[in-house]
């Protein structure tokens, strides 16, 4: 990696302004008309999406992201606009990308890992408030009726309604109640119409009655005022919750029960004194509780522990098996006399070149214990439960993955052994070296140089081979006694995936949590492992 | 009976010694062996998933029934399933892939040119990041990817979730890094006097970039396109999580939900799609072995 140009290139970038500007003329020169247009072309349209994106972030003041954006369109601008910054020009558009779903990601999951957000902690406190008073709203009795005209703008309905005192009002889910003046009224002194929207028809109503029927239009923009709800499309009722909120106290009362719960500031809803929770909730820091969780109790450290180590076996077995058999493939084929030897390579990367998760789905249903190829062919009907004992699954995963893997360590060795002189072997031979001394003392080690970072990089890769987890065994068989949806063949990666999007109690903060400590331990095998390949380098 | 023939060295074989299987088989017989027994591994399970999508109608048990009967009606059941939108499926992979890899390589080949010509402040160190990303896998912060989307789905639904513009955008995340440092290792073997030759006969930046190096470079180019294409096609995880709607989802998402619902019973109408999906990638992977095998060793074999 060092590179021998380094020195003088930095002497060109010091190089005196006359040379810099003779170079600027020499790319004015060159750079024509066209080559001009197409940059202000591209330019123009990621300033127009930026300015769009800034319009909407501005109606939304969302400031942060706001500034972000402004930031980031100022700087590609000033960056293209320049004379110089040659090399910024050719990093920008990469680095965005990269900037944004690769290391801002990163952050981001270290930030979630410190929150409770998942099902029942997903958004703002209003959201939470606004949720629980709509699902606990029953029609009032005896409640005043309002005529009701559904409105239709931009694909969102609101509600014309027309009060029993005759006084126009119109609202939608997101925005209560508001007076108007300029509605067309019929005989019956009912709004039907007003300018901007377009009424409903009958059979508009009939078609979206589902829609028509789930909303909610608040009376006031004090949740606790309730909200108007239409049975029919014509008529429309006053909703009231029974929970009441106090913002001041920052507690919930349900009235007919007369029970308070009170915002502890801690878990992120609203909790009753017996400890009976209020759910939805919504999203709080709550600190290093979701690694106290991990770590502390005892139903996720056993889980979290064995998955760890299995992760490090499957990847080291992994690296090992297909390596050997790469390697011994490479060195059979390796001998000029043998004919088809090209017919050989090409049927044995058949592996490499199937689409991996068709491979893992393929072997799942030859290892199917009732009706597989396997059980029923090879061993004559047996019930074998390949998949479903923990340590036949453990075998037949390393065994899958050896079946996918081999043919790229074969290929990767053929390429380095083809690479290492023949002199070499020679020489040995003539001072004396047995064909086995020759590989073991010679050839291997040079081998192990030069595949050395590849062996490094299958490590990582299989470290989070999920799709082969995930599609042949699906992580089971599952262990019932964990507090996490986990099992025998799960590698932290799976860990992850399941705990944040599989079932229906979805954690996204343990499973950031999981997610920073799979980081930390790729970072510390990286190090390892980067150390380790500089010293084989120098053995060279 | 053998004639006894004078000892010769290994290269010198005579012409016209008769066949004498011992020989043969210690010498080279025994490699064939293994090589058959390889061949039966490696292709068997490839075999057995064309067979059973040939056997329509069948089931995981008459799959074991090889090449028993054949027939293309799987093939014409998988594109009138109600529920699976398997032509959609594929389009999207296609498209998906596509559009990722020709991006990847172009954002890739920005990025090695500059790194390989170009001396600037911060060279070495983003040098340095090139190769540590690739120990860190998008896939790892899946959940962050979520929520991002999410949020942003709030503001531009056009590239949030269940949108495939917002999962190629993240898949370009990955852009830079996995095969970045392949391209600025080839870009070093491409002599620079090239440039400046270009140069001196008044060729600007954007002109030697475009119309020398990137067709140098052709064959690395070829490998990243289709390593990234490969990835994509396969990549499930993110894919997953954010396309929703049935009709926008990938291959990898839609067979896998497909195959959970009704493995046994539907199994050949699942091999039929699995065959057709391995199609292209399969094409692509043997028409550029040469190219492949080059590039996966050029990271290392120097």
């Amino acid at each position: 990696m060092t590179n021998p140009s380094t020195e003088q290139g930095e002497a060109q970038v010091r190089a005196s302004r006359r040379s810099r500007q003779a170079a600027r003329i020499a790319e004015a020169a060159s750079a024509g008309v066209k080559v001009l247009l197409v940059k202000i072309f591209l330019l123009a349209i990621v300033d127009a999406i930026s300015v769009y994106a800034l319009f909407v972030l501005l109606l939304r003041s969302d400031w942060v992201v706001f500034g972000a954006v402004l930031l980031v369109t100022l700087i590609v601008n000033w960056i293209y606009f320049s004379k110089q910054k040659l090399p910024a020009k050719y990093l920008t558009p990469g680095l965005i990308f990269l900037l944004i779903f690769q290391i801002f990601v990163v952050g981001y999951s270290g930030y979630i890992a410190f929150t409770n957000y998942g099902t029942g902690h997903n958004s703002t406190k209003q959201d939470a408030v606004n949720a629980l008073i709509v699902s606990s709203q029953q029609r009032v009795p005896d409640s005043p009726t309002y005529e009701l005209t559904v409105v239709e703008q931009l694909g969102n309905y609101s509600f014309l309604v027309t009060d029993p005192k005759g006084r126009v009002s119109i609202g939608s889910t997101d925005a209560p109640l508001r007076r108007v003046t300029d509605a067309t009224l019929n005989d019956a002194d009912k709004a039907v119409a007003l300018p901007g929207y377009t009424s409903l028809k009958f059979t508009d109503i009939v078609a979206n009655q589902q829609k028509i029927a789930a909303l909610s239009v608040p009376l006031s923009s004090d949740p606790n005022d309730g909200t108007l709800r239409t049975p029919d499309g014509s008529k429309a009722y006053l909703y009231l919750s029974d929970l009441v909120y106090d913002e001041a106290a920052g507690t919930m009362t349900n009235t007919s029960t007369n029970t308070v719960y009170v915002d502890n500031g801690k878990t992120g809803s609203f909790v009753a004194a017996d400890g009976a929770e209020l759910l939805p909730g919504w999203k709080v820091e709550v600190g290093l509780a979701n690694f106290a969780k991990a770590f502390g109790s005892e139903s996720i450290r056993g889980p979290l522990i064995s998955v760890t180590l299995w992760t490090f076996t499957f990847a080291f077995l992994s690296v090992l098996t297909t390596f050997g058999l790469g390697l011994f493939l490479a060195i059979v084929f390796n001998d000029m006399r043998m004919r088809g030897r090209n017919v050989y390579r090409v049927i044995l990367i058949l592996p490499y070149a199937f689409p991996a998760f068709l491979s893992a789905l393929v072997w799942a249903g030859m290892l199917n214990p009732q009706f597989g190829f396997v059980n029923q062919v090879l061993f004559g009907g047996a019930d074998i439960p390949w998949l479903t004992n923990e340590w036949l699954a453990k075998f037949s995963i390393i065994f899958v993955n050896l079946w996918l893997g081999f043919p790229y360590m074969f290929l990767v060795c053929t390429g380095a052994l083809q690479s290492i002189p023949d002199e070499i072997q020679e020489a040995a031979t003539v001072d004396g070296a047995r064909p086995f001394q020759v590989f073991r003392l010679i050839k291997l080690p040079l081998l192990l140089v030069s595949v050395a970072p590849l062996l490094i990089s299958s490590f990582a890769f299989n470290f989070n081979n999920f799709n082969l987890i995930y599609m042949l065994t699906n992580g089971g068989p599952r262990d019932v006694t964990a507090g996490v949806n986990v099992g025998a063949t799960d590698i932290l990666i799976s860990m992850v995936y399941k705990v944040a999007f599989v079932g229906a109690n979805r954690d996204y903060g343990l499973a950031s949590a999981f997610s920073i400590i799979i980081f930390l331990l790729v970072a510390l095998v990286s190090v390892i492992s980067f150390k380790q390949t500089k010293a084989l380098e120098e053995l060279n | 009976m053998r004639i006894a023939a004078p000892e010769t060295s290994d290269l010198y074989i005579p012409t016209k010694r008769p066949f004498n299987f011992g020989r043969w088989f210690s010498r080279t017989g025994w490699r064939h062996l293994i090589g058959a027994i390889m061949v039966v591994f490696a292709s068997f399970p490839l075999l057995y998933v064309l067979s059973a999508s040939l056997h329509p109608g069948g089931t995981l048990i008459t799959a074991n029934g090889l090449f028993s009967e054949v027939d293309l009606g799987s093939y014409q059941t998988l594109f009138n399933l109600p529920q699976q939108p398997y032509a959609a499926w594929y389009g999207n992979t296609l498209l998906i892939g596509g559009i990722t890899s020709i991006c990847t390589v172009f954002l890739g080949a920005l990025a090695a040119y500059s790194f390989s010509r170009m001396r600037f402040i911060g060279r070495r160190p983003g040098l340095l990041m090139l190769v540590l990303v690739q120990m860190f896998p998008q896939l790892l912060a899946v959940v962050a990817i979520f929520l991002l989307l999410n949020g942003i789905s709030d503001i531009f639904p056009m590239i949030g979730l269940d949108s495939q513009v917002g999962l190629i955008m993240v898949y370009l995340g990955g852009a830079l890094g996995v095969n970045t440092y392949l391209m600025y290792g080839f870009f070093n073997t491409v002599p620079a006097s090239i440039d400046e030759a270009a140069k001196i006969d008044g060729a600007g930046h954007a002109r030697i970039f475009f119309t020398i190096i990137l067709r140098l470079v052709a064959p690395i180019l070829a490998v990243v396109g289709l390593l990234s294409f490969v990835g994509t096609t396969n990549e499930f995880v993110i894919a997953s999580i954010v396309l929703i709607t049935p009709e926008k989802q990938t291959l990898a998402v839609g067979l896998y939900q497909f195959v959970s619902q009704e493995f046994s019973s539907n199994y050949s109408v699942f091999a039929a799609g699995a065959v057709l999906a391995a199609l292209p990638v399969m094409a692509l992977f043997l028409w550029l072995q040469k190219y492949i095998v080059g590039g996966l060793t050029a990271g290392s074999v120097k």
